[in-house]
């Protein structure tokens, strides 16, 4: 891939970035800007390296090689420097489970040296954000899933940062709690909060990101605006067949000319195709009649299992 | 201004202030159990009680330092007091720094913002540090109390016992990065209690053959007790220097083995 032209005004810049534990190379030369204001989505399966990134960004990974700057600094030289200007929200929530939900925010505040009263008014201020202000005094451990991520994510803005890092900020939450977050997220997007996530779930980047690079096997294999990848690696529409799995009918020759792509599973048929009514109307004209036929819009996710395949990744 | 395979990793140096900040974390949450601090300070007291008085009763005044028989309270008293500041090092680092490092995590998130690795071990160390202090103040207070002073050299029994908790808490911490589960608990009492029991802290080193002596001189908590009995019986000799050189060495190896450990576990 070659690599983008450098822009100036970049707030995250990285070029050829890797990262090796070992004999495992996480990350493999990836080249990416992230622009002031913007959302921007690291997509990717498990151990696409993904989280080595996040944490390279976050300070906390020194890089093996290539290029990267944060907030126009050094992560090596300048990580306290860059760290005071970043919220993050890591994978696993990490609060404090020896103190209560306030003094998680209030001693977080603390760490960035934030005077005491000021700390006091943010905690308050966050709780009623991310709606715990009537936990502010309980135990952080009996907390709910949902309850434990929005205190993790009031924590990352304790110090009003610009740029905010989420790592799966809503895997395992019910979708009452999904929807709270993604709300959250968007308010911080519209204020002008820079967001970078990575996420394997296609709603979300297509609800949150603007732009996004899907990751695979420690490569960026495409970026680009949900839209644009949609339109690029996949089709407008998707009909989906489904056959009787005792008796399948002989299908050979019978989608021809009707979809730019064909993909058969064990129990369905997918047709990628401009017009999902059109080939599903042809195909009716050649006698083939599924137990079940779907139009659907093309999501991310199939850009996501055509890029990365369907092959359970472990 | 950027990193690039050429810009070698360099550690973040500790700063106070940073460091200070977690600190202040540890008495947020102490100032609810200040309980569980007592009980490490109290073990020590009972020792006192019953063996520097009960046990002294029997004993007499048989035991000589520098050729002075003295009551056998008065020589036992200082090792507790040691004994004290070593419990309060320890149980910080070794126990609490295990638990916040392998079970809350909470060092994942500190690092996230402004502070560094150097910033956790130097907060931790000397949060142990006061603990260890607290309760050698404490104790001294209750040896005044009880008639167990001789000396005004005393005076340099507190900032000794500091030291000897900087030790301690420094070796804990670096113990602590070797622990793998909380079995492993049992190999830390396992050499905690010889220390307290063996470390000329109920009778003279005198009383080990040759070959012992030099084993019982490696012992840390030997020389604490050395130096805070010398203080507080007001016997100074020039060996001190070798006590306060050991302790400030092993203190030394100990950060030194805590901070490498601690950067590689959680800046991966």
């Amino acid at each position: 891939m070659a690599a983008p032209p450098i822009r100036s005004n970049a707030l995250i810049h990285a070029r050829g970035l890797s990262k090796r534990f070992d004999k495992l190379l996480a990350v493999d030369a990836i080249d990416f800007d992230v622009e002031r204001g913007e959302a921007f989505g690291f997509l990717g399966p498990n151990g696409a390296g993904k989280t080595s990134t996040m944490r390279m960004i976050g300070c906390v990974s020194a890089p093996s090689g290539g290029e990267l700057s944060v907030l126009g600094m050094n992560p090596i030289t300048d990580g306290p420097r860059i760290r005071a200007r970043l919220g993050v929200v890591p994978q696993a929530d990490t609060l404090d489970m020896e103190l209560r939900v306030e003094e998680n925010l209030f001693t977080y505040a603390r760490y960035f040296d934030m005077p005491r009263d000021l700390a006091r008014r943010r905690t308050r201020e966050l709780l009623e954000f991310v709606q715990l202000s009537d936990r502010a005094k309980d135990e952080v451990e009996p907390l709910s899933g949902g309850m434990k991520r929005r205190l993790t994510i009031a924590r990352a803005l304790v110090n009003e940062p610009e740029l905010l890092l989420l790592d799966e900020p809503t895997t395992g939450l019910d979708p009452q709690a999904r929807h709270l977050v993604w709300d959250r997220l968007y308010r911080l997007k519209q204020r002008g909060v820079t967001i970078v996530l990575t996420t394997h779930y296609m709603d979300e980047a297509e609800q949150l990101c603007d732009r996004l690079v899907v990751m695979d096997k420690a490569k960026i294999v495409a970026s680009g605006s949900p839209r644009k990848l949609i339109d690029q690696y996949s089709t407008r529409e998707v009909l989906e067949l489904r056959f009787s799995i005792d008796a399948p009918p002989s299908l050979d020759g019978k989608f021809e000319g009707l979809a730019d792509r064909v993909e058969v599973l064990p129990d369905r048929v997918l047709l990628y195709t401009q017009d999902g009514e059109a080939a599903a109307a042809a195909l009716h004209g050649r006698g083939v009649q599924p137990e079940s036929t779907l139009v659907r819009r093309s999501t991310l996710e199939d850009v996501f299992l055509r890029l990365t395949g369907r092959s359970l990744i472990e | 201004m950027i990193a690039t395979l050429s810009a070698r990793r360099r550690a973040q140096p500790p700063a106070i202030d940073r460091a200070a900040h977690l600190v202040e974390r540890n008495t947020i949450l102490y100032r609810r159990n200040w309980l569980l601090i007592v009980s490490g300070f109290l073990e020590p007291l009972l020792y006192l009680l019953a063996i520097g008085f009960g046990v002294g009763a029997l004993v007499g005044s048989s035991i000589v330092l520098n050729g002075r028989p003295i009551p056998y309270a008065v020589f036992v008293a200082p090792a507790m007091m040691a004994s004290s500041a070593m419990n309060g090092a320890i149980y910080e680092t070794a126990f609490n720094f295990f638990f916040k490092l392998k079970y809350v995590k909470l060092y994942d998130a500190v690092l996230a913002t402004p502070l560094g690795v150097a910033d956790v071990a130097l907060g931790e160390i000397a949060w142990a540090l006061f603990r260890g202090t607290l309760y050698a103040a404490g104790f001294i207070i209750v040896m005044v109390a009880l008639g167990l002073v001789r000396s005004w050299w005393s005076l340099l029994a507190v900032p000794a016992a500091m030291l000897l908790g900087f030790t301690f808490a420094a070796v804990g911490t670096a113990a602590a990065t070797f622990v793998r589960n909380w079995q492993d608990f049992d190999l830390v009492l396992i050499v905690m209690i010889p220390l307290f029991l063996f470390s000329a802290t109920f009778y003279p080193i005198t009383l080990y053959p040759g070959p012992l002596q030099a084993v019982v001189q490696l012992s840390p908590l030997y020389h604490g007790v050395n130096l805070l009995r010398s203080l507080t019986t007001g016997s100074i000799g020039p060996s001190l220097v070798f006590d306060l050189v050991y302790l400030v060495l092993l203190g030394a190896a100990g950060l030194a083995v805590a901070a490498t450990r601690l950067e590689r576990m959680l800046l991966k």
